[in-house]
């Protein structure tokens, strides 16, 4: 325990006084003021004409002012933070020659990367209650809204899923870290995945569901081929992070939204729902959101156990 | 005269594919002594080096490293050991005295024993004066002696110490070679060198062991091996004459 906890202290300083952490932290604070000072601007002019809004102070995360919303902004550019903290954790120690001597010391081997990725994990704690903290301020401020004890129970379901979206990316990294020796490679690989989980599998799952189950907007299709259609894609889409991210968190900071599940309605039963839908209650919230936090943890434990194992077996010659 | 053997191997074997890379070798250091690892590039040293350690799984054979299984003991084994690995690394951006205390922290060290230990350390290897100073502004030399003073840390029973001398000056080799000599006398350290510099092995080591292709080709006191030259022995003969004849002959 004594090995990790060193190395842990080591790799938490080693974050906070990297020039990178300072800019990347620079960076995210500078775009949450903004986003959330729209917001809250928007907000501020609108909230009278809302005369039914609920959680107006959730809507400070949520709303998507004249760019994005603080919840996109985390699940676009969110895995860049856990990737900058982890693409270079042991490749680094390598290429500097510094592994060998870490495990050479009476330290038990797995006590290197547990500690690099627990202290990435509280960096990314740290970064992310800052910014929650001082957005809420800032709307607070601003806005003149108290939140309630439940706006703030979902805002720390919140925080925590978060967590454990950037720690799957952290894990990712740290797996590339291993698997390259080159560091440039391992920064390049992960950003390919990136782009690829984020950006790509929501483009391939809509052209594999259509070529598996084509609908034709000319012609009449089956009902039965439409709902196979959505379904594959859905099912498709849950394999990017982001996905999972969006799901989870979306009924979770939006109260009013429902499960994606498929289910159809005409423009009058829309208009209706919308009018008269009520605000979901925490529970049934976590209710909808369960299964896509676990599907997000599971990911983080697969990748971090493939690194620890790797890392075991490893032969550390410098 | 037995001594204790504080290291011993029994065909220990290390194989990477078809490429056999330490065959099996069976040798043993006695406690106190400076034992020469000689021999080319690639011809299995660090490899060997790696697996009394245990940071390397043998393939074959057992090792005992103060009546320890390096493998199974790979801790108290690492507490025993100070290895300075060929080419030390260092966190650049710490100092002297941060980098040693980091080494003794990860060695579990006490605060107030470790204050003691590093100050007598870094005045024994001569970095008092720059103890503050960034490691990363260090020439080579200072680097070494560094790696030296991270590995006395621990206050180990035996040092490794891989190529210790490469790419020094020749100022620089004499104080190391004077440092580690001076361990071995005063604190019966036991030290287990490993160069290809054949001068400095002489210089100091009790016994040596020649390693070429995987294979311990020859093992013993200088006198000894000065002996298998001419057979006769009594004549000293420098250590490279001894190596070149082996050299030739694989």
């Amino acid at each position: 325990m004594n090995g990790l906890y060193v190395v842990f202290k080591k790799e938490l300083r080693d974050h906070f006084t990297s020039y990178r952490f300072v800019i990347l932290f620079a960076l995210i604070a500078m775009v949450s003021f903004i986003t959330s000072y729209m917001v809250a601007i928007d907000l501020r002019e609108n909230l009278e004409e809302l005369a039914t809004v609920k959680f107006p102070f959730l809507m400070l995360f949520s709303a998507t002012g004249t760019l994005f919303s603080t919840v996109q902004f985390v699940a676009f550019f969110g895995p860049l933070i856990g990737l900058v903290l982890g693409f270079d954790a042991i490749n680094r120690e390598r290429s500097h020659r510094t592994l060998i001597k870490l495990v050479a010391q009476p330290i038990y081997r797995d006590a290197v990367v547990n500690a690099k990725f627990l202290a990435g994990v509280a960096t990314i704690t740290i970064m992310l209650a800052s910014i929650i903290l001082v957005i809420a301020g800032f709307g607070l401020a601003i806005l003149g809204v108290v939140p309630g004890a439940e706006d703030i129970l979902r805002l720390i379901v919140f925080f925590f899923i978060s967590v454990c979206y950037l720690s799957f990316w952290l894990g990712l990294a740290i797996l590339f870290s291993l698997l390259f020796r080159n560091i440039a490679t391992s920064a390049l690989a992960s950003v390919a995945v990136w782009i690829f989980l984020s950006f790509f599998v929501g483009l391939a799952a809509e052209a594999v569901a259509e070529a598996a189950f084509p609908v034709d907007s000319r012609k009449d299709t089956g009902m039965e081929t439409i709902i196979k259609n959505i379904q594959l894609k859905r099912a498709l889409t849950l394999c990017s992070p982001m996905a999972l991210y969006d799901e989870a968190t979306s009924a979770m900071i939006n109260p009013m939204s429902r499960s994606k599940k498929l289910f159809m309605s005409g423009p009058l039963e829309q208009i209706l729902s919308s009018r008269f839908q009520n605000p979901l209650s925490v529970g049934q919230s976590l209710l909808v959101v369960f299964p896509y936090v676990t599907i997000l943890i599971g990911m983080t434990l697969v990748c971090f156990a493939v690194s620890y194992v790797v890392f075991l077996v490893q032969e550390i010659r410098v | 005269m037995t001594r204790n053997s504080i290291i011993e191997t029994k065909d220990l074997t290390k194989r990477y594919g078809r490429n056999t890379v330490v065959k099996p070798l069976t040798f043993s250091v006695e406690e106190s002594e400076i034992f020469g690892f000689l021999g080319p590039n690639g011809a299995g040293k660090t490899t060997t080096l790696l697996m009394l350690l245990g940071l390397t799984s043998p393939s074959g054979g057992t090792a005992r490293v103060g009546g320890l299984d390096p493998l199974r003991d790979s801790l108290q084994v690492k507490q025993l050991v100070g290895y300075l690995p060929e080419n030390v690394g260092f966190y650049g951006d710490l100092t002297a005295h941060e980098s040693l205390s980091f080494m003794s922290e990860l060695n579990a060290i006490p605060e107030n024993d470790s204050r003691r230990r590093i100050s007598k350390i870094l005045d024994e290897v001569g970095l008092v004066e720059i103890e503050s100073k960034k490691v990363s502004e260090f020439s080579r030399g200072m680097k070494q002696r560094l790696g030296i003073a991270e590995v006395l840390i621990k206050e180990p029973r035996i040092l490794f110490l891989d190529e210790p001398t490469l790419g020094l000056d020749p100022d620089g080799a004499r104080r190391l070679i004077d440092l580690v000599r001076n361990l071995n006398r005063d604190r019966g350290m036991t030290v287990l060198i490993s160069s290809h510099n054949l001068g400095h092995v002489q210089q100091i080591a009790d016994s040596v062991g020649i390693m070429m292709g995987g294979e311990m080709v020859a093992r013993g006191t200088m006198q000894e091996l000065a002996g298998d030259i001419d057979g006769a022995g009594g004549k000293q003969y420098p250590l490279e004459e001894i190596y070149m004849k082996y050299f030739r002959e694989v």
